[in-house]
């Protein structure tokens, strides 16, 4: 297997894990309001993803560090490209960020009104416009010999968009099963209520979005051609399904565990039909940026393998052993800070 | 304005704002992680205290260093994309580097600091906080990494118009890039002793909490100290790198025209680039720019008018930012060794005027950090990468002047709330001693 090949997969790797983790502390930033009705279940809410939301969103800095160092054209054209969705996707990590850590900072209630309002609003922008430009990714990329041709408003179109609201219900769905594995009482049952509820929102959107993405993209080619990739996407219908059956027995880290999967495999499917395009063009195949033309050449792309194999594997122990440490439900007397 | 014009406004400003909080959780995770192992040893209250005090100040600007650090990593991308083709290949790995061997460890690990004070014991509830510290530093190396391959290229081959990476060695052992962090770090530390000498010393002058503020600001004294002689030592190594990578910049900044022998350093001195010259050249030192950029009293200086003019960085921003830093280097050695001096003897209370200098000079540190960088970046112009790619050259394509507006007229907007804000907590926290 060439390195580019392998880098290909490392790039999905980190994308997936990434929507993985960050996926319920933007999924319980966005339900919070919602669902906490007490100063103290918002407090309770908040310290459910206060320990890890900044760990997780490294993830996303790795996976554009990754991007940067193994496919630099791609890193270069979809920061440029997408020149104002990145600027969103920007401005929502950053007041995400000092809203979380700045909330209990000071004790004046509209102080705590106003960033528990900045924290939901940027748990939903931060995911949406995500969405929509992977969407657009899917879709490929006004591209063509003269350079990009697209504008910003050109990205709100219908797949694109569907796209987005597909991120948005899987993250909806995933925070709604943390905050009922991480809280007790009132606020536990409320989260068990909102993610039966979202099961089906993200039901009937995954649909959708199945239903449409051999209409609007290229994606299902790979498929045709080599069908045992089937195997991907019927996967992660098939950890949709558990998330229902295992919450159904109330089993919720065991359904927090599906829903996990459910969105990996949802990123993988994306990208075993985009390969080996990581941005197609809509215009000229040709003029697509795929993992053979536009990698780092074979020294960096070794190193990156190596740095990655021996790093990558220590991150997710100590990462682990982290949340190991922590579970089970938010202990009261850690609200420190 | 150009995207070119703007782009350039941007990443300064972006990358100015930045690093007022970087020297800070650079220097004072290890302060307040050595204040905790000192708890965990002595099981001294006050050190508990003491900890918590600063912990919650290390917080807040923790937060606004790591939400503006995303910035930087999204322009390079966004305004600089044909920078990015060009280096993707050596740069980025540095870039990705950090972020899976040290900003991991550190927000992980600053993560469960922050939720297990009453589930681990305090030993490794500190040890903690020195693996925070640890990151940190490690993140700043791999940084300076990148930035040091920008300002000294090394191990690479040029194929199809973009550098690509032939010996990572070179690129991890750049001389550039260690000295840099040498200066970097021990000005992070003169920083982080000098914001809590200064913020200590208005709690004696009020006479609040004197027993803690008192060990913190001898803790502070001693660090500021050390780290300010070790930057006089770190400085003259980077000026003599310069002079040997440089030499442009070398020039500029000491505004050095005409290539002499046996240069001497005017201790009053004014360029005036409008004339190719100087306005003002007073006090000379006999040979001793000679000395300061090769250890040598005969060595030959290059002067600016050797080089042609479009290779030349901007000389009065050069040479202003040397200057006023290196002078300021000076003052915190001066300021560290009487606050050293007094805080040891016990005799702060007697020495009040000292007490009222040092909350001013919380300032003069970050001034002369944002200088550092002004010279870096400043001196190394026209290029981007040095004598490879010119700034001028590395812009997106693909993006509009009306873009760039947008996006910095956003990051003005979005970063004067985070800094109002910021201010407001640490002044908020500094000023709250929990008896």
């Amino acid at each position: 297997m060439s390195y580019q090949i392998l880098w290909f997969v490392l790039w999905g790797t980190l994308w997936a894990v990434y929507f993985m983790l960050d996926g319920f502390d933007l999924g319980a930033g966005m339900l919070r309001p919602f669902l906490a009705e007490s100063e103290s279940d918002r407090s309770v809410a908040l310290a459910a993803i206060g320990p890890v939301w900044n760990g997780n969103e490294v993830w996303l800095i790795t996976a554009g560090g990754a991007t940067f160092a193994a496919f630099p054209l791609v890193y270069a054209s979809m920061f440029s490209f997408l020149y104002l969705p990145m600027l969103l996707i920007l401005f929502s990590l950053i007041v995400r960020g000092v809203s979380i850590e700045f909330r209990n900072k000071a004790a004046g209630p509209r102080w705590r009104a106003g960033w528990d309002r900045a924290l939901a609003i940027t748990s939903l922008t931060a995911p949406l416009v995500l969405g929509l430009g992977f969407g657009n990714i899917f879709e490929g990329l006004p591209l063509g010999s003269g350079g990009y041709r697209g504008d910003f408003w050109g990205l709100f179109n219908g797949y694109g968009l569907l796209t987005a609201i597909l991120f948005v219900a899987l993250f909806l769905q995933h925070g709604a099963l943390w905050l009922e594995y991480k809280t007790e009482g009132a606020l536990c049952q409320r989260s068990r209520k909102a993610a039966s509820a979202l099961w089906f929102v993200v039901l009937v959107v995954a649909a959708a979005f199945i239903a449409a993405t051999p209409i609007a993209t290229r994606l299902s080619a790979n498929y045709v051609a080599s069908p045992a990739w089937i195997a991907v996407p019927l996967l992660a219908l098939a950890s949709l399904a558990a998330v229902k059956v295992l919450h159904a027995k109330a089993r919720t880290l065991g359904a927090f565990a599906a829903s996990c999967a459910t969105i990996a495999l949802v990123t993988a499917s994306a990208f075993v039909g985009l390969y080996p395009s990581l941005i197609p063009s809509s215009l000229d195949p040709a003029a697509g940026l795929t993992a053979f033309n536009a990698s780092s050449g074979s020294y960096t792309l070794k190193l990156m393998t190596v740095v990655v194999a021996i790093f990558v594997p220590i991150v997710i122990v100590y990462q682990f052993l982290v949340y190991r440490f922590l579970k089970g439900k938010v202990a009261k007397d850690s609200i420190e800070y | 304005m150009s995207v070119e014009a703007l782009s350039r406004i941007q990443f300064a400003t972006v990358a100015i704002f930045h690093f007022l909080f970087v020297p800070l959780t650079l220097g004072l995770s290890a302060l307040v992680a050595y204040m905790e192992t000192r708890y965990a040893r002595t099981g001294d209250e006050t050190y508990l205290k003491m900890t918590k005090y600063w912990s919650k100040l290390f917080l807040i600007n923790f937060a606004v260093g790591v939400v503006t650090g995303i910035t930087l990593e999204f322009q390079f991308g966004m305004n600089w994309a044909e920078y990015s083709k060009f280096v993707g290949d050596i740069f980025g790995a540095p870039l990705a580097i950090e972020a899976t061997v040290a900003f991991f460890l550190e927000s992980t690990f600053l993560g469960l600091w922050m939720f297990s004070w009453k589930r681990l014991s305090k030993g490794a509830h500190a040890a903690l906080m020195w693996v925070v510290a640890f990151a940190s530093t490690l993140s700043a190396l791999w940084i300076l990494l990148a930035n040091g391959w920008m300002q000294k290229p090394r191990g690479f081959v040029i194929t199809g118009g973009r550098a690509q990476l032939v010996d990572f060695g070179a690129l991890l052992w750049n001389p550039y890039a260690w000295i840099k962090l040498f200066h970097a770090g021990t000005a992070a530390f003169t920083l982080s002793a000098f914001f809590v000498m200064g913020i200590s010393a208005i709690h004696l002058l009020r006479g609040r909490s004197t027993e803690m503020f008192k060990k913190s600001f001898r803790i502070g004294a001693t660090v500021g100290l050390a780290a300010s002689l070790l930057i006089i030592v770190a400085g003259d190594l980077s000026g003599r790198q310069v002079a040997e990578y440089q030499p442009t910049k070398l020039a500029a900044m000491e505004a050095q025209w005409k290539t002499e022998s046996s240069v001497p350093f005017y201790i009053l001195e004014l360029p005036r680039p409008a004339s190719e010259g100087n306005a003002i050249e007073a006090l000379p030192i006999p040979s001793m720019l000679s000395i300061l950029s090769y250890h040598d009293p005969a060595a030959q200086v290059k002067g600016l008018l050797d080089f042609p003019r479009d290779q030349r960085p901007p000389v009065l921003a050069s040479f202003l930012s040397f200057r006023i830093m290196v002078l300021l280097g000076f003052l915190f050695v001066l300021l560290a060794l009487l606050a050293t001096i007094f805080s040891w003897r016990d005799e702060l209370a007697k020495r009040r005027w000292l007490l009222w200098i040092m909350p001013f000079a919380i300032a003069l540190p970050y001034v002369a950090c944002e200088l550092g960088w002004v010279l870096a970046e400043f001196g190394r112009q026209p290029w981007i990468v040095y004598g490879l790619l010119r700034t001028k050259d590395a812009m997106s394509t693909s993006i509009s002047p009306a873009d760039v507006l947008i996006s910095l007229v956003g990051f003005i907007l979005v970063y004067g709330c985070l800094a109002a804000v910021d201010a407001f907590l640490i002044v908020k926290h500094a000023r709250k001693v929990e008896e």
